[in-house]
């Protein structure tokens, strides 16, 4: 089944173009990454998915739908910035997300949430960097959602955090669901790719299978990327 | 702890060469039920197609058959075992005659310092 489907989108910036017309589609039971350097475009891309920005030309479909509040319950979006109160300990996290969300499995989160042994007396502010981020994704990936959009899940967390976070993606993983991850850091993440999506300047200069990439290149995706990127 | 994996070759390709080697090696014993997929796929650090990929081409190879409700076992077919084992022990052997053949070693050569290794 078809997720998300882009078609001749583009959005500008006053004159700076910020994605250039970009057709773009992927199905369930898959795991994406949407990778590019900083500044390519792929937050404004998932922006857009998500209808926190509207785009200049072109049309975004969520489950043959437009983007609106139909769709919004269909994704579960983590962002790449600070977007819960900061005051909020954990089992208030939990009432926040399920007071917001019907598709919260409360289940699903405190269990995980559980095996972090998190001091249920900290606020998201007095946890390590680390831990909130955890937090952050073990709430996202709690949702039954049918798109998942995690906007840089990886960035500045340690090796161990990191292997959690993506052990937390990978047994969450859903057959009727998309995961789309965007990233700069691509070693960590590409074993848990089915395909890959290279974005440049806003535009798309690659959609493959991951292995495929590997096989063909003879080298990692990480290494084909830094060639392609230099 | 994730698998560590290898740059120009799929991913699934990988994870079969490494069940190969726990399965001849005896660290999945004949007939023991591996972890289901997913949990599997947790533990390599890899996307659970990629792993289902790999463990269906392994069924066809005979090192892992299916039961419908209980879920994946090692063959009990220790001829089977055997014959993945030799092939492994063939591949293992012409990469190093290939690496020491770089090194400009003739086949004798080579041959010669096997004998004389020792740990």
């Amino acid at each position: 089944m078809t997720i998300l489907e882009c078609t001749n989108l583009t959005k500008n910036y006053g004159k700076t173009e910020a994605l250039k017309n970009v057709n773009l589609t992927l199905e369930s039971g898959r795991i994406a990454g949407l990778l590019g350097p900083n500044g390519s475009g792929k937050t404004t891309l998932i922006k857009l998915v998500n209808r926190l920005l509207q785009p200049t030309s072109g049309q975004i479909r969520v489950c043959g739908q437009n983007p609106g509040p139909e769709t919004k319950a269909l994704i579960s979006y983590l962002p790449d910035k600070e977007y819960l109160p900061e005051w909020m300990k954990v089992p208030q996290l939990l009432n926040f997300y399920q007071d917001f969300y019907a598709d919260f499995d409360m289940e699903r989160a405190r269990r995980m949430l559980a095996d972090l042994k998190i001091d249920k007396a900290k606020t998201l502010k007095q946890m390590s960097k680390g831990t909130n981020e955890k937090v952050r994704l073990i709430l996202t990936m709690s949702r039954r959602a049918k798109l998942y959009l995690l906007d840089e899940p990886i960035a500045g967390v340690d090796p161990a955090a990191r292997d959690y976070i993506i052990r937390t993606i990978i047994s969450n993983y859903e057959k009727d669901s998309l995961i789309l991850i965007s990233t700069h850091l691509i070693a960590d993440i590409e074993p848990v790719l089915d395909e890959v999506i290279f974005l440049k300047d806003g535009e798309i200069i690659l959609q493959e299978e991951a292995d495929k990439v590997r096989s063909q290149q003879g080298k990692s995706v990480d290494e084909y990327f830094r060639e392609v990127f230099r | 702890m994730a698998w560590e994996f290898a740059g120009g070759q799929p991913i699934y390709q990988q994870i079969i060469r490494s069940m190969e080697i726990q399965i001849v090696s005896g660290k999945y014993h004949p007939g023991e039920k591996i972890p289901a997929v997913r949990e599997l796929a947790a533990q390599a650090g890899v996307n659970p197609n990629t792993m289902q990929r790999a463990l269906t081409e392994l069924e066809r190879e005979g090192l892992l058959y299916s039961r419908r409700t209980s879920g994946r076992f090692v063959t009990e077919n220790e001829s089977t075992i055997r014959e993945a084992r030799r092939t492994l022990a063939e591949q293992f052997i012409s990469e190093m005659f290939k690496n020491l053949e770089n090194l400009g070693m003739k086949r004798g050569e080579i041959i010669e310092a096997i004998d004389h290794w020792k740990e």
